[in-house]
């Protein structure tokens, strides 16, 4: 739960608050949390000296260029902490401050904690104020490098997209992103975002995409993302009667691949294709149990009791004894 | 499988037994111990702490060991002039620690010890036109929020106070194609998130808006070999995400859809044996969040020996009972 530690603040530089001359003026506030006998202070020496300064002037509600330091030092002893960066953002606009000096100093912050609510919501605040997006696609991609599926960064980079509309590039970057890892689950829902809010599910961009992810599939039949996605792009259309899609999984099937995604997708264009009734009960029924079976009791044992539920449900409706 | 899976391996000498006396102490000694840096790291969520805190002890039959005087105060100071909770004294209010005050007043049948009519106030005022909410006055919107509002509404028992309609409209706007739900209209599915709005739908008797076999499948394939739920595919198992997929699975009544044996080995092997506490995964440091879903999951899975947990608010069974809640569960 700790995001740092005193460990990284051992210089020697390092002047505490209640040694400073311009801040004698002001009473610290110690730690007050309500249940506790207040037991002091083993915790880091520096942490308690900011905290109480910053109780002191948030009691205040001090507007000065001191108290704007100090959420620096708040900040970086703890990033999590919201009630710091509220400060600061008063502090922001009460002293009129240069945002784009703010927009560096909180990409670095992000850089040193990059999975926290507060921080990206304080960039996203600054971004607003600026109305200047210019840095922000480039800033998300260098997070994204770290760590390719970090929710923070998507997010801010979907609302980047959205309220800016900057969406030209954003499919060439999927591409980029689920080359690198096609496994990367978050490059695989930016990817249907993207043509949702711009070309929608023509189509013909239902057929590009249909074969994209073909293709990637073809390179790992066990890719989940890959599957949902295939999924997700047809999820207005029937998949049996997609051109080729039965075809195309059967034939992976019989080339020995027994990838419970596509076994899955094969199940449910059987039960589909009864659905439409398309193809004889008594055709595609034994083919689905036969999947189904083999699901629980071999490919995918760890959900044995999915399986069992499906074969009984498509039984209860498709079987013999359920014809009218 | 072909292909690489992440995910943890289990020792045969991991532990295959629920140490609950020594999950008690833990959780004992840490409520009491007041005087180290994680305890000052952890202030900006005090109140979430104390929540977990004690929701886990009365699951372990241990309620009567945390100072319920102590606590109610604590809440008390913790209520700001706008009526809205904060995580500790002198902190801003947000939604958050005010479902987690909530819940804590609601485990001690004490929700007169703040303003009720300030709260439900607060919470109305972060809807949005969109039929969203807002966390606090900074604006980020999250179904977190969603789901926060609703159950701190539905607890006080003032689901008038808000847009219903509207709110479930926006939840239901952030469900994807893969059944799942993220944290705002086309954000990645995410195991926490489909807690959140799912918890929320079954709040407003909205559970038929779901595809309940689409998402149930999503939710059991977070299953890994070792056991472990993830939150998202191809992340590591996490105690704290089995709790959310089976807490989620539980409320659209798909529970039994995955490997209970295996899900309650790996949660047992998160134990620590020697300070107890459960950990992320096996080999971790322990903390009370991970606890009290370890706790939690293993009463979900049916451990006689932990009191039933209520799966939408995470709260215990027989206390949800009193309030006389009513929800929509498959």
């Amino acid at each position: 739960m700790a995001e740092s530690s005193d460990d990284d603040y051992t210089d020697d530089s390092w002047t505490f608050y209640r040694d400073r001359e311009e801040w004698k003026d002001v009473t610290p506030v110690p730690q007050d949390d309500g249940p506790n006998p207040v037991v002091r202070i083993a915790y880091s020496d520096r942490f308690a000296d900011v905290y109480d300064y910053f109780r002191a002037m948030v009691k205040k509600d001090e507007r000065s260029e001191r108290a704007f330091d100090l959420t620096t030092d708040a900040a970086e002893l703890n990033s999590a902490n919201y009630t710091v960066w509220h400060y600061r953002r008063v502090l922001l606009k009460d002293l009129d401050k240069d945002l784009n000096d703010e927009l560096v100093y909180i990409t670095e912050v992000i850089h040193d904690h990059p999975k926290n609510y507060q921080v990206w919501h304080h960039r996203r605040v600054i971004v607003e104020w600026l109305k200047d997006p210019s840095n922000e696609l480039k800033f998300t991609e260098e997070i994204l490098r770290d760590d390719a599926k970090n929710y923070h960064a998507w997010e801010h980079r979907q609302w980047v997209l959205r309220t800016f509309d900057l969406w030209d590039k954003e499919l060439v970057f999927t591409n980029r992103l689920i080359n690198n890892d096609i496994r990367n689950n978050s490059a695989w829902n930016q990817r249907h975002y993207v043509i949702a809010n711009t070309s929608t599910f023509t189509d013909d961009v239902v057929e590009r995409e249909v074969n994209y992810t073909k293709e990637i599939i073809s390179r790992a039949p066990n890719n989940e993302s890959a599957w949902n996605f295939l999924r997700g792009v047809l999820q207005d259309r029937e998949l049996s009667r997609y051109p080729k899609l039965m075809e195309y999984c059967l034939n992976m099937y019989e080339h020995s691949i027994r990838s419970p995604y596509l076994m899955a997708l094969i199940v449910d264009m059987y039960v589909e294709q009864m659905e439409l009734k398309d193809v004889e009960n008594s055709v595609a029924l034994p083919k689905a149990l036969q999947f189904c079976s083999s699901l629980a009791s071999e490919h995918d044992t760890i959900r044995k009791n999915y399986w069992e539920y499906l074969s009984r449900s498509i039984t209860c409706k498709y079987g013999e004894t359920a014809k009218s | 499988m072909a292909g690489p899976i992440k995910d943890c391996v289990i020792s045969d000498s991991s532990s295959n037994e629920l140490m609950l006396a020594k999950h008690v102490s833990y959780i004992s000694a840490y409520s009491k111990k007041k005087d180290d840096y994680e305890y000052c790291m952890t202030e900006y969520l005090r109140m979430s702490g104390v929540y977990w805190g004690l929701t886990v002890m009365d699951l372990m039959h241990s309620l009567d060991q945390m100072d319920k005087d102590e606590v109610l105060k604590f809440v008390k100071d913790c209520q700001q002039e706008c009526g809205g909770i904060s995580a500790s004294i002198g902190h801003d209010p947000h939604l958050l620690y005010t479902l987690s005050a909530i819940q804590i007043l609601t485990i001690y049948d004490a929700t007169d010890t703040i303003n009720v009519n300030k709260v439900v106030l607060f919470i109305s005022a972060l809807q949005q036109p969109d039929g969203s909410f807002c966390g606090d006055k900074w604006g980020e919107v999250d179904t977190r929020f969603s789901f926060c509002a609703i159950a701190c509404l539905a607890l006080l028992k003032r689901l008038d106070a808000v847009n219903i309609d509207k709110a479930t409209q926006f939840v239901l706007s952030c469900m994807n194609f893969d059944g799942g739900f993220g944290c705002r209209p086309g954000s990645e599915t995410h195991s926490g998130q489909i807690y959140c709005c799912v918890g929320f739908l079954a709040l407003v008797g909205g559970l038929h808006h779901i595809n309940a076999d689409m998402l149930g499948w999503w939710l059991c394939e977070r299953q890994l070999p070792s056991g472990g739920l993830n939150g998202r595919p191809e992340k590591l198992p996490d105690v704290c995400y089995s709790w959310w997929v089976l807490a989620s699975l539980k409320i659209i009544g798909k529970l039994h859809w995955i490997d209970k044996d295996k899900l309650v080995r790996f949660i047992l092997a998160t134990q620590d044996e020697e300070t107890g506490g459960f950990a992320d995964r096996p080999g971790d440091m322990v903390d009370p969040f991970h606890t009290l879903f370890g706790i939690c999951g293993l009463s979900l899975l049916g451990n006689k020996d932990i009191k039933p947990v209520n799966p939408v608010f995470c709260m215990p069974e027989h206390i949800i009972r009193r309030t006389g809640i009513e929800m929509d569960l498959f």
